[in-house]
């Protein structure tokens, strides 16, 4: 009986990973198809990844447009890590009536879903003057309410006492936090780099509301035009998709420890 | 004295700390909130707007392509979601027994989609269920059907193939949550009821689902606010298509500001439709979950 059921839980198991993985194989196996035997449903290696790499290049600026989308996507993050995690620190460590107040409208917030304030948020900043630019996707983004409260939580299981023995050396608060406080706090802001870093990575409608230029486009729009074309080039597109997924595939293997050792602190308290 | 100055340089201090948050989210998110509501109340072309008090509103309620679009999301809101958070949930509590073999290979597996963008995987489904595609080939391989299944053209199998892609991106996402949850759960726990005669299944609806109800709980208002922002996906693998049989609230806000000749005010009232929607179903859900 219990056997029966344990080989249940590895079926079941290794179902769900091989459903998971399988697009992925697909995806590697793509790149080196052409068009014609993608579509047809090929699922052998071929031979024409020379070409469809060189097609990509021949027909974008794929460079400029990695850029474009590493640049927004590391500035969003440093800045949204920043700006979330101090305010976290202010709400948890310096508690007053009046902000624990704000700290739940501050969370009710996280109810209003981004179609409600695409419309007014595009007004805004074509009234800034940023239309089509990249600060114009940064800016609205950087106050994540879902990362001021997973540092909140997160602050909360910081020892005290540390803190006390600082101000006793007579360290000022803004020492205490960026000396002693970010660097302890390490696994949480792993965490949330890699959480900001992907959000930012594949944001898509956002930029596409605010981007017209083709030299400024991200990966995203890139990938998303190139598949509405009238005559789609499959091995191109997977070429495009890889360098868009592999970055985050690295990224991901190289923080995971972290990222789930910064979860559990999150869920902890 | 030296209590009132301590209270004091602290508030100060929680001041400077939660400020340049506040300034960005006055700008970026509360203003746009007034601007919006503003906005709802009048009708526009392109930026010239007139005052239409509650017109929008009946423009809405007879609006059929509007109805279709909400009829659409409710329906991946009803079957995806609840399917979903169910196979987070079990594969969860089977990750989590310590005696078994290649956990951390499972465990990455069923989590690696999560990061995957939502266009590109969106792309790449597009490709995979197109009519002559790997998925159809393979059906037919199995000989489980005899003609290939329309599944972009046809107004169900469209709609079975978003459901089908965001429980494919969105179930480990889910998973690791419950994870990070089970393993605060002490193992003696599982061991005491397991000396008691508890059957695995008894465990799982005695012990596991009552611990993680919190957990379920935040996955379950996640999850809601996620499919009825829906965009990404239908966007990019179906374009909302066949005849809107996929277009979401979203997308018709989008087509409304974007596509359309601009009317601002009638977008921002269908947003709302939105925000309404949120409240609504999350007040449910925490009732259902019977906390506070």
């Amino acid at each position: 009986m219990k056997n029966v059921r344990n080989s249940l839980v590895y079926i079941f198991l290794g179902l769900a990973s091989f459903v998971s993985i399988f697009p992925f194989f697909w995806m590697i196996i793509g790149i080196t198809n052409t068009t014609q035997d993608i579509t047809k449903g090929k699922f052998t290696f071929g031979n024409a990844l020379m070409v469809n790499i060189r097609n990509l290049f021949d027909t974008t600026d794929i460079f400029g447009i990695f850029w474009n989308t590493s640049k927004i996507a590391i500035i969003g993050t440093l800045l949204s890590l920043l700006v979330t995690s101090m305010a976290a620190y202010g709400y948890e460590l310096f508690r007053s009536r009046i902000r624990e107040r704000i700290y739940t409208v501050v969370l009710l917030t996280m109810m209003i879903p981004f179609a409600a304030l695409m419309i007014p948020l595009f007004r805004l900043i074509v009234r800034f003057g940023l239309l089509d630019t990249h600060m114009g996707i940064i800016l609205p983004t950087i106050v994540n309410v879902f990362l001021i409260f997973f540092f909140r939580q997160s602050f909360k299981t910081f020892p005290r006492e540390i803190i006390q023995a600082a101000r006793i050396d007579g360290a000022n608060e803004f020492q205490i936090f960026f000396t002693i406080v970010v660097p302890i706090m390490k696994s949480t802001y792993s965490a949330a780099a890699i959480y900001s870093f992907m959000a930012n990575w594949n944001n898509y409608l956002w930029p596409l509301i605010v981007l017209q230029s083709s030299e400024k486009k991200t990966l995203t729009l890139m990938i998303s035009s190139l598949s509405s074309a009238y005559f789609p080039d499959y091995g191109v597109i997977m070429v495009a998709i890889v360098i868009a997924t592999l970055p985050m595939i690295i990224i991901f293997f190289m923080l995971q420890k972290h990222f789930v050792q910064g979860m559990l602190g999150s869920v902890k308290s | 004295m030296l209590r009132r100055a301590k209270y004091n340089k602290k508030n100060y201090y929680g001041w400077i700390f939660v400020f340049t948050s506040l300034v960005l989210m006055a700008t970026f998110l509360i203003y746009p909130i007034i601007d919006s509501l503003i906005l709802s109340t009048k009708s526009c072309k392109g930026i010239v707007c007139e005052p239409n008090g509650l017109g929008n509103i009946k423009r809405m309620l007879n609006d059929e392509v509007f109805h279709k679009a909400f009829k659409n999301t409710f329906i991946f809101f009803i079957v995806q979601v609840p399917i979903m958070l169910t196979m987070a949930l079990m594969l969860a509590s089977m990750l989590n027994n310590k005696k078994l073999k290649y956990r951390g290979f499972f465990r990455t597996a069923i989590f690696l989609p999560t990061v995957t963008s939502l266009v590109a995987y969106s792309v790449l489904f597009k490709m995979m269920f197109g009519y002559e595609g790997l998925i159809n080939q393979f059906l037919m391989f199995i000989q489980l059907v005899n003609e290939p299944i329309p599944w972009l053209t046809n107004a169900f199998w469209a709609k079975v193939t978003i459901i089908i892609a965001l429980l494919w991106r969105w179930t480990g996402y889910n998973m690791v949550f419950y994870l990070a949850a089970l393993q605060n759960v002490s193992s003696e726990v599982y061991e005491a009821a397991e000396v008691d005669g508890a059957s695995k299944i008894q465990q799982f609806f005695k012990i596991t689902v009552p611990l993680l109800k919190p957990i379920i709980l935040f996955t379950a208002i996640m999850s809601t606010i996620g499919t009825l922002q829906l965009f990404d996906e239908p966007m990019n693998l179906t374009g909302g298509g066949p005849s809107n049989a996929t277009l979401t609230i979203s997308q018709y806000i989008y087509n409304q500001s974007f596509v359309y000749v601009p009317n601002f005010g009638y977008a921002a009232t269908l947003s709302y439709v939105i925000v309404f929607i949120v409240a609504i179903l999350t007040i449910i859900q925490f009732k259902v979950a019977g906390d506070e």
